[in-house]
């Protein structure tokens, strides 16, 4: 019954989504500002009903359900009751049902904090949101419908969840990567608005550019937590594969760091419009060309799920209609987009016309490495396969003078800079980078020159930055004037710091990490990396749902103990799958990690250690990216706008009042 | 020519250059990177009547044949036979089998051609899914194009 009750809900959202997306569209397009109002309030309906279906299908995962097959497929009754919980994205259907949630509530949001907006402005967005929700909406229902039952013969147990998705990571990452792919929908539907109304100055941009970082900031979260996931999980100690399914979530995460520094110039300068907005269709399409190549079972991955050609059908042709729709309304008034201001070569502008040019080449490549597999297959040429070398050889061409421009953008001015009064701040932030990078190396055994450029780069990016606050403050510095400085700022700053920090952990862990893959019987030791590795034996607990083997270890350095490790090996009996649980301990300047393969004949054990230097530096950069982002968006500058239109309208009020 | 054009013409050709230079670059990288994915017929047989060369990069996807992985006494090596509908190849690896390495099981080694039917892997590639066969590897032993879980079946 409740089941019934949650397919019912979604029928009743898919209606309210195609109210919302004629209603107020028409409402715009007449002047019509009873039709616009109406938007909110299906917008409100829209997330009431989705909200009600996904709570209906996380009841039946709850009360273990099994006649639902969707159920029965990702779930167990051994299943722990968080896990049921989550298994609810376990799977294509629920994850789809979580994507429909996430867009609702961006929405909701859109719908809520625009007060500040004119409401026909309002009213087009919206209804651009209500249009790709109609698409998703008729997409659960018709193709991947996770109410689906099975009657009259349904199974006493379930499945159970991917033992690979049984871990906390997994808890948190989707939902946080689809908030990052759904939002960028926001952000296209801004542009799309604008692009309909014709009212293609600069505020659009203004609006759009807190929701652009906040969905950017979600993403970078989100694909952070998959690799800190992967590295957890796998068992493999590395923490990005370019594998095609974390490809596609870095394909919008690279166009969408490429939209908000385009944004930053549309607003502030009234240029590249025509680019931003460009930008803005690019980024929502390469989310759901990221979720096309995902779901339709196109490419081999380690995060493959059943796939159906006619759901990837379905999808690739929702992308043709969204990018083609757009690019169209695009080409029309491409003409208006004009661009007024001038700028000559050395200024901020053009260095961030750099940074765009270098994140649309990487986003390229990236595309090119992910698609050419599938191209050549579909050719009949047969199947091939990028290696992971491709593509660190290319970002790391492009991340040279990428980086060279971060560190100079931010010093350099609007319209115009003198190269006369950069140059004494570049040539002491080199040295100091090269320098600081040469030390860094020295302190490790041998030194990789591909970690010192990472290294230098990193420092470039920092020492530049803090360069660029002592010349937003002047010649005094106190901390009340840095308090002065505003949250975007900081933003920007934290964002580029958590990069250097990210970069340096990238450098330092690729080309220092050392590892070794060794036989051992209980008590003995092996030495990796300074750190002797001792191995106690392997002994055995139970879990709830699954058995495990728990290898121990201790590990000593200069004969002082260290840190006692477990690392497990579980048995899901349900999916009779076998799992790798690394031992880690997490440090600041290193991670040993330890891994148990299986065990051998004569009673030896096959283990792999690491000993990771600087990896969680690579997380770290990224939360502070994300936390950046967020400032930023706590601006007062944001806020303003609406607090002055609800003074207006206080104004009004009190006008009204009076005259009464 | 005056100098607005000769300096838009430096711009124009400027750009196209290092376009062209790192398309150019990419391909060239594209190119080193690329595996093959072959089957164990493929490698001894050739391909479309190609046959691969020792030192090549590959991708052999196959069954292990039941009964023929074989431990080193001492260490971690290991050597196995990959077969699709007949010929074998004989894949060896130094190193940590993946959990769901299995006698029987379809898996993915990437790796060098180190004779006519040997192969030294770099990497052992095993799916975490008890049903799953990689698309590749259907296509090619199966000949199946897609594989469908069947829901109905328990």
């Amino acid at each position: 019954m409740i089941v019934e009750l949650g397919h019912f809900s979604l029928l009743l959202a898919l209606l309210l989504s195609m109210l919302l997306a004629v209603y107020s569209i028409w409402g715009a397009q007449t002047g019509n500002i009873t039709l616009m109002e109406t938007a909110k309030p299906l917008a409100f309906g829209v997330f009431l009903f989705t909200a009600v279906s996904y709570g209906c299908l996380t009841y039946a995962f709850v009360t273990n359900d099994f006649s639902l097959i969707y159920v029965a497929s990702n779930s167990n009754s051994q299943l722990p009751i968080h896990y049921r919980v989550t298994a609810v994205w376990g799977g294509h259907e629920g994850s789809f049902l979580l994507w429909l949630l996430m867009s609702s509530v961006w929405t909701t949001a859109v719908a809520v904090f625009s007060r500040g907006i004119p409401l026909p402005m309002v009213s087009r967005v919206l209804s651009v949101l209500g249009m790709i929700a109609i698409g998703f909406y008729l997409y659960v229902l018709i193709a991947s419908n996770p109410f689906e039952r099975l009657l009259p013969f349904y199974p006493v147990d379930g499945r159970d969840l991917n033992p690979l998705l049984q871990d906390f990571g997994m808890i948190i990452h989707p939902p946080l990567l689809y908030m990052g792919y759904v939002g960028f929908s926001v952000a296209f539907a801004f542009a799309v608005a604008a692009l309909i109304s014709g009212q293609l100055d600069s505020t659009w941009a203004r609006w759009s550019r807190p929701w652009t970082i906040a969905a950017w900031s979600f993403l970078t979260v989100g694909i952070a937590l998959g690799s800190w996931w992967a590295y957890n999980e796998l068992g493999w100690g590395g923490w990005w594969f370019w594998d095609p399914v974390e490809n596609a979530s870095f394909m919008p995460w690279l166009a969408g760091t490429a939209l908000m520094h385009s944004l930053a110039v549309t607003e502030k300068r009234k240029l590249f419009k025509a680019w931003t907005v460009l930008l803005a269709i690019t980024a929502f399409s390469l989310s759901l060309l990221g979720t096309f190549l995902v779901r339709s079972g196109v490419i081999v991955s380690v995060h493959s799920f059943a796939s159906d050609p006619q759901r990837g059908l379905f999808i690739l042709g929702l992308l043709v209609l969204v990018v083609g729709a757009s690019l169209l309304l695009f080409a029309l008034r491409a003409p208006e987009l004009r661009s007024s201001g001038r700028y000559q070569l050395m200024s901020r502008e053009v260095m961030l016309v750099g940074n765009n040019i270098l994140l649309s080449a990487a986003t390229l490549v990236v595309l090119l490495g992910t698609l050419l597999p599938l191209i050549h297959k579909e050719l009949g040429l047969g199947s091939i396969s990028v290696g992971q070398p491709f593509f660190n050889q290319m970002f790391t061409y492009l991340i040279i003078p990428f980086v060279f421009l971060m560190g100079v953008g931010p010093l350099s001015r609007w319209k115009k800079q003198s190269p006369a009064t950069l140059k004494n701040q570049l040539l002491a932030a080199f040295f100091v980078a090269i320098s600081c990078a040469l030390l860094i190396s020295f302190s490790f055994d041998q030194i990789a020159y591909i970690a010192v450029l990472g290294a230098t780069l990193s420092i470039w990016i920092l020492v530049s930055t803090i360069q660029e606050i002592k010349q937003r403050l002047g010649n005094n510095i106190s901390v009340v004037k840095l308090a002065d400085l505003t949250r975007s700022h900081w933003g920007m700053v934290l964002g580029h710091v958590g990069f250097a920090i990210a970069l340096m952990g990238i450098a330092l862990t690729s080309n220092y990490s050392e590892q070794k893959d060794v036989r051992m019987a209980p008590n003995e030791k092996v030495e990796l990396a300074g750190y002797e590795f001792e191995f106690l034996g392997v002994t055995s607990a139970n879990g709830p749902n699954y058995s495990a083997s728990l290898g121990r270890l201790n590990v000593y350095k200069q004969g002082e103990l260290q840190v006692n490790l477990t690392a497990e090996k579980r048995f899901y009996p349900v999916q009779r799958t076998v799992m790798t649980e690394a031992g880690i301990d997490a440090g600041i300047t290193r991670d040993l990690y330890v891994a148990i393969g299986e065990q051998f004949s004569n009673g030896d054990w096959a283990l792999r250690l690491y000993v990771k230097p600087f990896v969680r530096w690579i997380w770290a950069g990224a939360f502070l990216m994300a936390f950046g982002g967020i400032l930023s968006i706590a601006d007062k500058r944001y806020r303003i706008a609406k607090h002055s239109s609800t003074a207006v309208r206080q104004k009004e009020a009190q006008a009204v009042g009076v005259t009464q | 020519m005056n100098s607005r054009r000769k300096q838009r013409l430096t711009i124009v050709s400027s750009v196209i250059f290092l376009v062209g230079g790192a398309i150019g670059l990419m391909l060239y990288a594209l190119n080193q990177n690329i595996d093959l994915f072959l089957v164990p017929s493929e490698v001894i047989n050739g391909k479309d009547g190609v046959l691969p060369q020792a030192g090549q990069r590959l991708r052999v996807g196959g069954m292990v044949v039941p009964g023929s992985v074989q431990r080193h006494e001492d260490s971690l090596d290991v050597t196995f036979d990959l077969t699709d509908t007949g010929p074998i190849v004989s894949v060896s690896y130094q190193g940590i089998l993946p959990d769901l390495f299995r006698e029987g099981q379809g898996i993915i080694i990437t790796g060098v051609l180190e004779g006519a039917n040997q192969v030294r892997a770099e990497e052992v590639l095993a799916k975490h899914d008890e049903e799953y066969m990689p698309a590749e590897m259907a296509e090619k032993i199966k000949g199946i194009k897609h594989v469908k879980p069947d829901n109905a079946s328990y």
